[in-house]
């Protein structure tokens, strides 16, 4: 019964295929599919280095300290870090007293309600507080930034130079793509999938921030320090991780070179 | 069942005595993976991913059920209970990726455990129930993979949810108010993300049982090996412990070394970005892909592009996909060679190695890739030889193919003769 049906089931999918394919084959061949400025303009993120690459990459604190400069500064009008607690930041380098004071005079207030008389009111920060939601009446939240190195391919190097990458629509994108100039409200960045994106460019020229510890705030200076306080917020544990990781090489390799010999050991006799 | 020669478990201290007449638990264990079970000296490294597979499922379990106890199964919150676990439980940044890289690992082993079987056609008889109940497994372990990616309930949670689900749409005149009844609503929501935490929670132990059965099944012929010639006396086998509980100690280390290596250094390697993005109906990624694990039949589902006289497109794909999995538990019956080990069957070895495996790597790698061209046209003829590889060439190779001379015994393959081969020599000679 399996060799009589067997084939007669496997020349059925073998024929189905075939007309799938032919059908394919001959509309690519009739129309073939039209280029599109997202597939001819679209840029992959430039090589950047980070601090915390690879695997003996450690976060630099002093980097970090900037990159955090750079989202209070520019960023936190309207992103929000919402799996970040002002705790957390500890892990920069920042002292106690330091955590509380940046909690206390956070732009953004923490919302609350009272259940008794029903009143919705603000309070400032504390430090067990996550980095309060920011609003737009009437528009919502733009994207949370937690997340954002981890939720991209190559993330910081990604938002290095969706940061830097804002320019003109290039003439020779106009010139074959009529259709494809960027509409008003919107701004050109080879680095955004689909060309074209509502947030302007954010950090507009040197200087921008003033760092206490001397760096020269370049733009890409700039967008490379928030682009590793970024990496830091996605992983907060990743220090950790690789220095568990390490560890738990190391033990793995002994034990399966024990485990090697004893196999070794035991086969003696057999082979 | 074992064979006349296999050692028996005599207990040696008083309690051990009192627990074999009350409770002959150690006596069974003994039986099953220690001393008392012959297995055939030859096994090679490829025998290492049943044990492996079995380990993965344990770490699945483990790390799951602690996973558990800080998830949270609700639409509004699962994003975010994710993400605690990942930042302020203690270590749970290291459960969660030990947990999602488990599964890519366990995929990995049993993969590799199911080409060991069509390589040395472990399938055949008196197998053949070791091979179905296998299959079974791999379905379960489908299944439970899938729901458990939906639960962090990130972009493609959601949409892999929705094209999975949406595939049960497909089936004629049920199939949408089947959809409906299976997701508890019209989209993945919070009935759907419910119901399928409690089936990720439960599916791990329907395997484990079934894998008693997988085992239970191997015991009562014993363990195949590489030449595919039965054990014939007790100089072809070894007990299992020391020698294969050695072997697999090695072969787990190995394992260890290299998914630790992928946990520690580069746990999203195998994930997809976008599912770090909350759940989002409104808003459909560009590219809908499955995790690494399923693209091989997502290729074969999305091959399928034009409808096929009156059979639309979408069914034929879903037909197909499933078919794909399904022809595996036929494989016994299409596959009548009677050698076994593709070492002696130089025309299988050749469709094995330029055939099949090439096919595999293809739909793999256009599993993955965007639904454009030429992907889709690569898919569609590997698609092609897939079903005519199991159901066409298999069965015909079988028939035409004349196998290469087999060893006497386990033993004369491993050590270049055998001395009771000598004695049983043909009578004629």
């Amino acid at each position: 019964m399996v060799r009589l049906f067997g084939p007669l089931v496997g020349l059925f999918f073998a024929v189905a295929l075939l007309w799938s394919f032919g059908n394919g084959a001959y509309s690519a061949i009739t129309e073939p599919a039209a280029p599109t400025a997202e597939h001819e303009f679209h840029l992959h993120p430039k090589k950047v280095h980070f601090a915390s690459d690879g695997a003996f990459g450690k976060f630099d604190k002093a980097q970090l300290q900037r990159g955090f400069q750079v989202y209070k500064e520019v960023c936190a009008t309207c992103h929000s870090l919402k799996h970040v607690a002002f705790r957390d930041l500890a892990a920069l380098g920042y002292s106690e007293a330091e955590v509380k004071a940046i909690a206390k005079q956070w732009g953004t207030k923490q919302p609350t309600f009272d259940p008794k008389s029903g009143e919705r009111a603000e309070r400032d920060n504390i430090p067990s507080d996550f980095f309060p939601v920011v609003y737009y009446a009437g528009q919502g939240s733009p994207p949370d930034l937690s997340l954002i190195t981890k939720a991209r391919h190559d993330g910081g190097a990604y938002v290095a130079s969706l940061l830097t990458g804002y320019q003109e629509q290039p003439a020779e994108l106009l010139k074959k793509f009529p259709d494809a100039k960027t509409p008003d409200g919107l701004h050109y960045n080879p680095y955004f999938a689909n060309l074209n994106l509502s947030m302007p460019a954010p950090l507009t020229g040197e200087g921008q921030v003033t760092y206490s510890d001397g760096t020269k705030a370049t733009v890409e200076q700039m967008a490379e320090d928030v682009s590793a306080f970024l990496i830091w917020t996605a992983e907060p544990k990743m220090d950790k991780r690789k220095q568990t990781g390490w560890a738990v090489l190391g033990f793995l390799l002994a034990a399966t070179v024990l485990a090697y010999l004893a196999k070794k050991n035991v086969w003696a006799d057999k082979h | 069942m074992s064979f006349p020669w296999a050692n028996e478990y005599k207990p040696a201290f008083g309690l051990t005595q009192w627990l074999d007449e009350k409770l002959p638990l150690p006596r069974f264990v003994y039986n099953a993976v220690g001393a008392g079970y012959p297995v055939p000296r030859n096994l090679n490294y490829m025998w290492n991913f049943g044990v492996l597979a079995g380990f993965c499922l344990v770490l699945q379990i483990v790390t799951g059920v602690i996973l558990a106890m800080h998830y949270a199964p609700n639409a509004l919150v699962a994003f975010d209970s994710t993400e605690h676990i990942m930042r302020d439980v203690n270590w749970g940044w290291m459960l969660r990726y030990a947990h999602a890289n488990g599964a890519s690992a366990f995929f990995v082993v049993v993969y590799l455990h199911i080409f060991r079987g069509f390589f040395y056609s472990s399938y055949k008889a008196p197998r053949e129930m070791i091979w179905l109940l296998g299959v079974v497994i791999f379905l379960l372990m489908m299944a439970t993979a899938f729901m458990g990616y939906v639960l962090p309930w990130g972009q493609m949670s959601f949409w892999g949810a929705k094209v999975i689900t949406g595939l049960f749409g497909a089936i004629p005149v049920v199939g949408e108010p089947l959809q409906i009844w299976l997701l508890g609503g019209y989209a993945p929501d919070n009935a759907a993300l419910n119901r399928f935490f409690s089936l990720h929670f439960l599916l791990p132990f329907v395997i484990a049982g079934v894998i008693i059965l997988h085992i239970w099944a191997l015991h009562i012929p014993g363990s195949s090996n590489p030449t595919g010639v039965e054990v014939k006396a007790e100089s072809d086998t070894v007990p299992f412990h020391p020698y294969y509980t050695a072997k697999d100690g090695f072969g787990l280390g190995v394992f260890l070394l290299i998914y630790c290596a992928i946990l520690f250094f580069a746990p999203n390697a195998l994930g997809h970005p976008d599912n770090y993005i909350p759940a989002n109906p409104l808003s459909t990624p560009a590219h809908i892909v499955p995790e690494w694990y399923f693209w091989p039949f997502y290729a074969i589902l999305r091959a399928f592009t034009y409808d096929f006289f009156f059979i639309p497109a979408k069914l034929m794909g879903v037909l197909a996909m499933f078919g794909a999995i399904l022809v595996w538990f036929f494989l016994p019956w299409l596959d009548t060679s009677p050698v076994r080990s593709g070492h002696y069957r130089p025309l299988f070895r050749k469709f094995f190695w330029f055939g099949l495996i090439p096919t595999m790597a293809v739909l793999f790698y256009c599993g993955g890739a965007p639904a454009a061209e030429p992907y889709v046209m690569l898919s569609q003829l590997a698609s092609l030889y897939y079903f005519a590889h199991f159901l066409i060439i298999l069965p015909l190779v079988s028939s035409i193919e004349k196998p290469e001379p087999l060893p006497f015994s386990i033993t004369e393959a491993v050590l270049g003769k055998d001395e009771s081969a000598v004695l049983n020599a043909n009578p004629a000679a």
